[in-house]
């Protein structure tokens, strides 16, 4: 049935959001484990509510047991009976992650996670009174029995108490058609129930008034049935009339205890009630409280008894930003455009200067109308690529808490700037190797909690994830409070590798630089965590991959801060136009790291053809980019600029180019859809007049140059 | 810039012929998207003999073939009253430069022939059919997939 699976898809993600919703509520609540605040535990629970009611209507037994077993806990917490303190939010945070894999599972269709059995024995013991008993642990693997459906696992036996129901109908009620009688009935069905009739404002039959009410009821239920059913009896008419339900605690006590109301705040006088300090509350606070529940025992629970503020039945959304799902194409389609739009403006631009039109001002003034509106166009619709980082930085918390379970370190995961967005493939594409990055810092940064104590650092470790916006990159930070690099081992295990000489001179960045050499693994035993044969060298090359940067700085016995510099779209780049044997060509700005005139500087030859220039202390070898394409070369160097490019982390290269033309944002066009990989070029792009220009891929021109000859000096660092 | 576009019609066996020094040729006008005037090429490094370059076509990159270069003919020194015919075949897009087009022709069953053992000829693995014209024109049909260059990350051929 496609309507059916259009539904599915529907509630899979409305789950991912009420996923990111709980994992929001999570990371607050960890940050304040002992005292959560009462509208996050309300959130997290109405989104774990939200996903059980939606896996119900669609079978999903699994993912509702699950569910189920999770929101008795955080339902606990919310009603003040349960503290789970520190203790308890990794369970917390692990079952998470398990419904996460849940709704996952059911999505794909694949089978269960393994650890869901331990998960729910965890938060078993949690909704049991946090778990205090070790012993109990001895039983506890015996499967809940979750099959009835509001089956309070807290309490096995739960008291048959009842509740005291006064019930006055409005006339509306009736106009709308409502039996009260039948009302009453069901209600009597959840148990047995004594229905006192209240004709106190009856009137006399001379004095009666057909179209007024005078009836009311009270009720005493004596149930084991939750207070969900008895509102889902009486919400249809909650409107129509006066309810009011107090939990039963004795028969004896009836409407003298303090009420619960679920009324509006418009109450009239009319219905008998004790308003008293609590009815007073109920207007000051216009915020939801936790409703003590009928099954609290004993006489504890009535002096304290709060309002409730909110049928649980029906969960609140918590206001979202409004948005709309739309097909990546026609986004991608919409930018298209506008990149015509805005070179069919250049066009125009000199199609009349061109046509050099006597007294041009209007013209020229609506030509600059269009450029600016083009621009302005092109800028909102790259925004509606452009997602929060948010999503990323929400499954490093996981990656972490595996991470720190994996190593048995204490690890805790900060972000900050999360709601910075950056183009949807960037972050796509960011999530692989940030958990490289993360794993390898929680792995290697973090030292273990001995260790931490012995110097004086708290025990739990800190990662810090930070992203910020800085002149049109994103900036993301990796912070560990850890050890930093142990250069001298690093060195070591370099030389040993034969990946630097013996004895060679190193800056303390460079060896630092040496963790991103291919082939390089530090640690000393292969963990099972980040010793899989893939370094950070893989990191690197994924983010060049994505046009951006990664560097490192440590500080020993004070941690290491890796960060990553990307573009904030690949659809946009900003490069110099430069003239390689009459073509203008692109070389991407962010690997440009100065332009210099050969003439001013001494060039040194090596052997009959390889050329070099001294720049900083380095000597830099010299491609000319023009022969490496295959064109006519440069010629003379001294006619030729230098641009040096950076093409790996720290090494240099200088491009020979004949000219350079301008610095600007161009719009990257695919040549691989039509045509194929070129070598040494990246992509297209158009430029004002129309025509394409190739964007040169640094890296690649190195590597082909290598190849061709492998005379080539490697002189990175003098 | 001189553009045209072509009606396409839902008959198969339409054919758009064009010249090629003094040979004719004819491709299939389902694959034809349009023609348009030539104007000068970006030219791609490394690009065998036959890719004049790449053009802009609202927005997309189009290589263009020089077909008289591909098929084994003297390279075209192109100036602006060649053609280039867009062409569209398994989602890949490319221009093909040819001397001018002639004509939109209805082809009937019978003018088309095989091609007749020609010795190995480079033109000859690129024609599929020959087909005759009542002015006494031979078409010869060209083969798009061993036209075109190879696409989607592999080495253009």
């Amino acid at each position: 049935m496609p309507q059916r699976d259009d539904l599915r898809a529907a509630f899979f993600e409305e789950c991912e959001d009420l996923l990111a919703q709980m994992g929001d509520g999570l990371a607050l609540m960890s940050d304040a484990a002992d005292t959560p605040e009462l509208e996050t535990l309300h959130s997290v629970f109405r989104a774990v509510h939200s996903i059980k009611g939606g896996a119900g209507a669609f079978g999903l037994n699994g993912l509702v047991d699950f569910a189920h077993a999770f929101e008795t806990v955080l339902d606990l917490m919310r009603s003040g009976r349960l503290s789970i303190g520190s203790t308890g939010m990794p369970t917390l945070l692990r079952a998470y992650d398990v419904l996460s894999d849940l709704v996952a599972a059911a999505r794909d269709g694949v089978t269960e996670p393994s650890s869901m059995a331990a998960i729910l024995v965890e938060l078993d013991i949690l909704a049991d009174g946090g778990g205090a008993d070790e012993e109990d642990i001895e039983f506890v693997p015996v499967p809940l029995d979750l099959s009835l459906p509001f089956a309070s696992p807290v309490e096995p036996e739960p008291a048959p108490l009842g509740y005291m129901i006064a019930f006055a109908p409005s006339a509306a009620l009736y106009l709308a058609g409502h039996e009260p009688a039948a009302l009453l009935r069901a209600l009597v069905r959840l148990g047995s129930a004594r229905v006192i009739p209240d004709t106190d404002e009856v009137s006399p039959l001379a004095a009666f008034d057909p179209g007024s009410t005078a009836l009311r009821w009270q009720l005493e239920l004596s149930t084991c049935a939750s207070r969900d059913e008895v509102d889902a009896i009486l919400d249809t008419v909650s409107h129509l009339a006066d309810v009011m339900i107090a939990p039963l605690v004795t028969h004896a006590a009836g409407m003298e205890e303090e009420a619960s109301t679920q009324s509006r705040p418009s109450l009239p006088d009319q219905v008998p009630s004790e308003p008293g300090p609590i009815a007073s509350l109920a207007m000051s606070n216009s915020d939801p409280v936790p409703v003590m529940e009928a099954r609290v025992k004993g006489m504890d629970a009535a002096p304290a008894s709060p309002i409730r503020g909110q049928p649980e039945a029906t969960p609140v959304q918590m206001p979202v930003a409004s948005t709309i799902r739309v097909n990546l194409d026609r986004v991608d389609r919409l930018i298209n455009q506008i990149g015509e739009l805005v070179i069919m403006e250049a066009m125009l631009s000199q199609a009349i200067t061109n046509a050099q039109i006597e007294d041009g001002g209007d013209i020229a003034n609506g030509l600059e109308g269009i450029k600016n509106l083009a621009a302005s166009i092109q800028e909102s619709v790259m925004s509606i690529r452009a997602q929060p980082l948010k999503p990323v930085f929400q499954r490093m918390q996981r990656i972490t808490r595996e991470a720190a379970d994996a190593t048995g370190k204490s690890v805790r995961l900060q972000t900050i700037g999360e709601g910075n967005e950056v183009d949807k493939t960037v972050i796509e594409r960011l999530v692989d190797p940030l958990t490289h990055m993360i794993r390898n810092s929680v792995d290697h940064g973090i030292e273990t909690a001995e260790r931490r104590r012995s110097v004086g650092k708290p025990a739990e470790g800190l990662i810090t994830l930070s992203a910020a916006h800085r002149s049109g990159r994103v900036i993301i930070d990796i912070t560990d409070d850890g050890a930093g690099i142990d250069r001298a081992r690093v060195r070591q295990i370099a030389e040993e590798r034969g990946l630097v000489a013996p004895g060679a001179h190193l800056a303390p960045s460079d060896i630092d630089n040496l963790l991103f050499m291919p082939g390089f693994s530090s640690k000393e035993e292969v963990s099972a965590l980040s010793g899989r044969g893939v370094g950070l060298d893989v990191v690197r090359r994924e983010i060049q991959a994505l046009g951006g940067r990664v560097t490192i700085q440590s500080v020993p016995g004070q941690g290491t801060t890796f960060t990553i510099a990307l573009p904030l779209t690949l659809a946009v780049l900003e490069g110099m136009l430069i003239d390689v044997g009459g073509e203008t060509m692109v070389l991407p700005l962010s690997s440009i790291v100065e332009t210099m005139r050969p003439a001013s500087v001494q060039v040194q030859y090596l052997g009959r053809a390889a050329r070099m220039v001294a720049s900083r202390g380095a000597l830099i070898p010299i491609i000319d980019l023009a022969e490496s394409f295959g064109f006519d070369p440069v010629g003379p160097l001294e006619q030729a600029i230098l641009i040096i490019v950076e093409y790996d982390a720290d090494r240099c290269v200088a491009l020979a180019v004949n000219q350079i033309h301008d610095q600007r944002q161009v719009v990257i066009k695919s040549l691989e859809d039509n045509y194929g990989d070129v070598p040494g070029i990246s992509a297209a792009t158009i430029l004002g007049d129309g025509r394409i220009a190739l964007i040169i891929d640094p890296e690649e021109i190195v590597q082909s140059a290598a190849a061709e000859s492998l005379a080539l000096p490697h002189v990175a660092n003098g | 810039m001189r553009q045209m576009l072509i009606e396409h019609t839902p008959d198969q066996s339409d054919v758009v012929s064009f010249r090629i020094g003094d040979q004719d040729y004819c491709i299939d006008i389902d694959v034809v998207r349009e023609i348009r005037g030539w104007s000068p090429t970006t030219v791609l490094p490394h690009s065998p003999p036959h890719i004049t370059g790449v053009i802009n076509l609202r927005g997309t990159v189009v290589a263009v073939v020089d077909l008289a270069a591909r098929l084994g003919l003297p390279q075209t020194v192109p100036t602006p009253r060649h053609v280039v015919i867009i062409v569209s075949v398994n989602s890949q897009t490319v221009g093909l430069l040819a001397d001018v087009v002639s004509d939109i022709l209805g082809i009937d069953e019978g003018s088309v022939k095989p091609v007749p053992d020609v010795g190995p000829d480079p033109t000859r693995a690129f024609i599929t059919n020959l087909i005759t014209h009542d002015d006494g024109r031979i078409l010869r049909k060209l083969d798009m997939d061993k036209i075109l260059p190879r696409s989607a990350g592999g080495q253009p051929s």
